[in-house]
């Protein structure tokens, strides 16, 4: 994998060949190797290492980005020559901000300094080694739990070592690198399913057979599944499904979706939009957390608290985002106003987002058991699949649940049912919550990892059952 | 490249692998695009890199680099043998491949005129020029605009003798209009959402698409959708158009006759399929007037699924998928063709880029137009009470594509042969099979369009394709319409 060494020694050589008023160079790559089964068989298994430089060049207010995999001379020339080109027949850019120094990206500019949470170290040599070998026998013990309850087994166990970093004119440079090992596991049987995820920079904390036995398990339970009538029912969803619905909204929390007036919170800020027992924050350095300490121009990342009890508080920022909202009619209207270290690459036209979504734990924590003992009629969901935004404004979403859908009655789950429709409104959905778990990490496939609660919700709107 | 190639089979070969193919791919590709009157993002990305594919101890393995050089080719090579083992420590049964006669061959993406050899300056200008359009309309609040080019060159060598060279062009034009007011955002899209049209093909695409010359129009239908009735609940006879209906047929029929899914093999992540072995040339999937192939050929257009040979080797071909209603053929490999007693395969085996294991993927599949002459207008003429949709919003569809929701942009509801006045927020649902044997009207080729969908993912890890569908605007009897907005 590229070393930092490396990245330093590459990022002088397009210094040098550039004639760009500015130059900032990002770097990211690593290795990967992901073994996936199905039919109870290995039947895909591939590893990748890759590296790629890009490059961005700026000239008064002009900017334009390049990249290539090659770091031989004449590559490296190319990627300048077409960063400069891009850049140059521009108009400039008024909102263009000069690159940040080493002292602003780190938030001590002008003598003020600025809480960025410290991360732990997020790479694991036991991680970055996993061999072919010890995936395929990881899949062994996965494929002899589907056996033994009779099932067909499908899923991936993955490695991966990355690396980021970023480096500029201006003196800035920043790296970052980690490991994520990943499982995920369907269980197939007759005429039901089920499923589990989840994924950690230290292997070691991946259980696969605890996660196929609970797969298999879901498997079995929601066997011969019956259908019963669409409508509003009480909802337990566990944190990848309450993760992979609750991902759709966080592009919104952003300056520049204000601005664009995308966002479902334009004309919402500082409004209580949500339950009072939601309190959502954006933290790279909480403990289940992933991902690298900076953003895409090198400003490292603050905690943002973006929901406190219910009342939206914060978008994030980047840096000419925040410039542009000062100076704009929403100055007022987009809460607190200052670059929190949570933009995009430059040039791009979404700007920032907050990806390190944690949730605050309830005061009255309550386990899914717990949960569905409290519960007299309802429906507790594995995972929710292939959420699409059906309402912008309103941010309803529809999908479908999937891999073990059950029905809850007199505080006992009951049996499988047939898969539903959903369309719901998140803002309805994080008004009616009744209970939340601990928050964990969890994974889906919907949208990004995050740090979230099982929830128990009333009122969740099934619009049709599907035929399975 | 093809010396590159050759050191990686023949190291496979000496490792023990019983099979190889090794692809060596350079891509390049640029996006523009712009929002409220400036330049949003401008980047050029070139990636060069190499894949070996082999068969050992009857399993498969696969490796990538971007290592060119003769020792970590080797080396690459040696990895794959080496996973290929460590994947035969789990299997059931052998790796079984079709025969496939080795080809040496070169083909390209026909074009007229190269889309990187237009400056950056013209194609901002173009863009820059659509903006103005669509923000001259009073109430837009947000435009956005894109090009997209992409060109790739891959050097295909297989154990089996294969040598193909091929290059492959695509480009994409696209623009979006939002306004915001109240408690609404309302968007409108030209000349599809999600990035416009897509083809395999030169610039001569933007020149076709009469980008600035709807520009006006389309801004004005975002504003106006704000004054329109919501769509009504209902049952109601859906006229689709062609890019709605492409959509449509790509979630309900592309997807599910890929036999990858049938078999189980994307359980855990993409989902499984309906169309279970037993339902080959047993199943009505459609009315009558439903024929649908998966076309990868040049004569059947410059769709995304567009190619001369698959990333197996295999020619391109065309399948009859659902003829006259009947369902009659799946996307199939090499690997997968036996099971459904084909002793070839259907040439559908294609991958992102060179760091990705090729797996089946639809090529253009589309519905054919209607053999009588029918014109959209004469459609609607047609329709005594029903809903014109046009252009996708969202959709979605359980993980064995029975049931659906799609959402679009603008509709039009239909009152005795005429647009009686525009909706919004129209959507319908329904379940796969039952939706297809309610077509009762196709129109005919001259209102047929194969379009491109540029970000079709499938695959862990994921992959991202595109793939074609040609469609003309048709109608659907007694369609469930309105439930995503029916509260309870």
């Amino acid at each position: 994998m590229l070393t930092r060494d490396q990245a330093v020694e590459i990022f002088d050589r397009i210094k040098k060949r550039s004639t760009a008023d500015e130059v900032e160079v990002l770097f990211s790559g690593g290795r990967f190797a992901l073994t996936r089964f199905a039919n109870n068989t290995i039947h895909q298994n591939v590893a990748e290492e890759n590296s790629v430089v890009s490059m961005r060049a700026a000239f008064g207010g002009r900017t334009a980005r390049a990249s290539t995999n090659k770091f031989d001379d004449d590559s490296l020339q190319r990627v300048v020559e077409a960063a400069e080109n891009l850049a140059k027949v521009q108009h400039p850019d008024p909102d263009l901000l000069p690159m940040p120094d080493a002292q602003e990206a780190a938030g001590c500019a002008g003598g003020s300094a600025r809480a960025t949470p410290a991360i732990p170290s997020r790479y694991f040599e036991m991680t970055a080694s996993i061999t072919p070998e010890q995936r395929a026998e990881g899949v062994k013990k996965i494929v002899g739990v589907a056996q033994r309850h009779n099932l067909t087994t499908a899923g991936v166990f993955s490695r991966a070592e990355s690396c980021e970093g970023i480096f500029n004119s201006r003196g800035l440079s920043d790296w970052h690198t980690q490991t994520l090992a990943e499982i995920s596991i369907t269980m197939l049987a007759e005429d039901s399913s089920g499923w589990q995820k989840a994924n950690s920079p230290d292997v070691a904390n991946l259980d696969p057979l605890a996660l196929a036995e609970t797969a298999a398990k879901k498997a079995a339970d929601s066997a011969r599944p019956r259908e019963i009538p669409a409508g509003k029912y009480t909802v337990i969803l566990e944190p990848a499904a309450v993760l992979d619905i609750v991902g759709f909204m966080f592009w919104d929390y952003s300056g520049v979706a204000i601005l664009d007036q995308r966002s479902f919170l334009t004309g919402r800020m500082g409004t209580k939009l949500f339950g009072d027992n939601i309190t959502i924050s954006d933290d790279v350095g909480h403990p289940l957390q992933t991902g690298s300490p900076f953003d895409g121009e090198g400003v490292r990342r603050q905690r943002v608290g973006l929901i406190e009890n219910g009342v939206v508080k914060r978008v994030v920022f980047a840096r000419a985002t925040a410039e542009r909202t000062k100076r704009s009619e929403y100055r007022n209207k987009a809460g607190p106003i200052e670059a929190t270290g949570h933009g995009f690459p430059l040039p791009n036209e979404m700007g920032e987002m907050p990806l390190n979504i944690v949730f605050a734990g309830p005061s009255d924590p309550q386990s899914v058991e717990q949960m569905i003992a409290s519960t007299e009629r309802g429906v507790l969901v594995t995972r929710l699949w292939y959420i699409r935004e059906v309402d912008p404004y309103e941010k309803m979403l529809t999908g479908m649940t999937r891999d073990g859908t059950f029905l809850v009655e007199d505080g006992r789950v009951r049996g499988g049912v047939r898969n539903f429709r959903f369309n719901e409104s998140l803002i309805h959905m994080l008004s009616n919550v009744e209970a939340m778990s601990e928050p964990v990490r969890s994974c889906g496939e919907e949208s990004f990892d995050m740090v979230v609660p099982a929830m128990k919700v009333r009122e969740f709107n099934f619009t049709e059952v599907t035929k399975f | 490249m093809r010396q590159i190639a050759h050191w990686a089979l023949d190291m496979a070969g000496r490792c023990g692998a019983s099979y190889a193919d090794a692809r060596i791919v350079a891509q390049r590709s640029r996006a523009l695009a712009t929002k409220n009157g400036k330049v949003g993002s401008a980047s050029d990305a070139e990636s060069v890199g190499m894949s070996v594919r082999v068969i050992a101890d009857g399993a498969w393995g696969f490796a990538a680099s971007t290592e060119l050089e003769r020792g970590a080719v080797e080396a690459t090579a040696a990895r794959a043998v080496e996973i290929a083992r460590a994947s035969a420590r789990v299997k059931q049964h052998d790796i079984r491949l079709a025969p496939e006669k080795p080809v040496v061959a070169e083909w390209t993406t026909p074009f007229r005129i190269d889309p990187f050899s237009v400056s950056v300056e013209q194609n901002i200008e173009l863009l820059l020029k659509i903006d103005a359009e669509l923000r001259a309309v009073a109430g837009i609040t947000l435009a956005e605009t894109s090009l997209n080019f992409n060109r790739e060159e891959q050097w295909f060598l297989s154990s089996e003798g294969s040598d193909i060279h091929q290059t492959k062009l695509s480009t994409g034009a696209g623009y979006a209009a939002y306004a915001f007011a109240g408690n609404e955002i309302q968007k409108r899209s030209y000349p599809n959402s999600y990035g416009g049209q897509w083809q395999n093909k030169g610039y001569e695409l933007i020149e076709e698409l009469k980008l600035v010359e709807n520009a006006r129009r389309i801004a004005e239908e975002a504003v106006a959708l704000h004054a329109a009735d919501q769509c009504p609940e209902g049952k109601f006879d859906l006229i689709l158009d062609s890019s709605q209906l492409g959509l449509q047929i790509h979630e309900s029929i592309g997807h599910p006759i890929e036999l990858d899914r049938v078999l189980g093999m994307e359980a855990n992540f993409a989902g499984t399929s309906f169309l279970t072995l037993d339902k080959l040339r047993t199943l009505r999937y459609g009315s009558d007037l439903v024929n649908v192939v998966a076309d990868a050929r040049q004569e059947h257009g410059p769709g995304l699924g567009t190619f001369g040979f698959d990333d197996e080797g295999v020619p391109a071909q065309c399948t009859p998928i659902i003829t006259n209603g009947l369902f009659t053929g799946y996307l199939s490999s090499r690997e997968t063709a036996h099971t459904i007693g084909e002793n070839r395969s259907g040439g559908t085996l294609r991958a992102e880029g060179w760091n990705r294991l090729p797996m089946i993927r639809m090529t253009n599949i589309s519905l054919l137009p209607g053999k009588q002459p029918l014109s959209l207008e004469q459609l609607i003429a047609s329709t005594d009470h029903g809903i014109l949709m046009q252009t996708n919003r969202s959709w979605s569809i359980d993980d064995k594509r029975y049931n659906f929701q799609f959402g679009c942009e603008i509709g039009w509801e239909i009152k005795n042969g005429k647009r009686l006045r525009m909706v919004k927020n129209p959507s319908y649902s329904g379940i796969t099979a039952e939706f297809w044997n309610s077509l009762d009207a196709i129109c005919s080729r001259d209102e047929w369009t194969l379009w491109g969908t540029p970000n079709c993912g499938k695959g862990q890890p994921q992959q991202v394709m595109g793939t074609g569908h040609g469609a003309a605007p048709s109608r659907f009897r007694g369609i469930k319409v309105g439930s995503a907005y029916k509260s309870g």
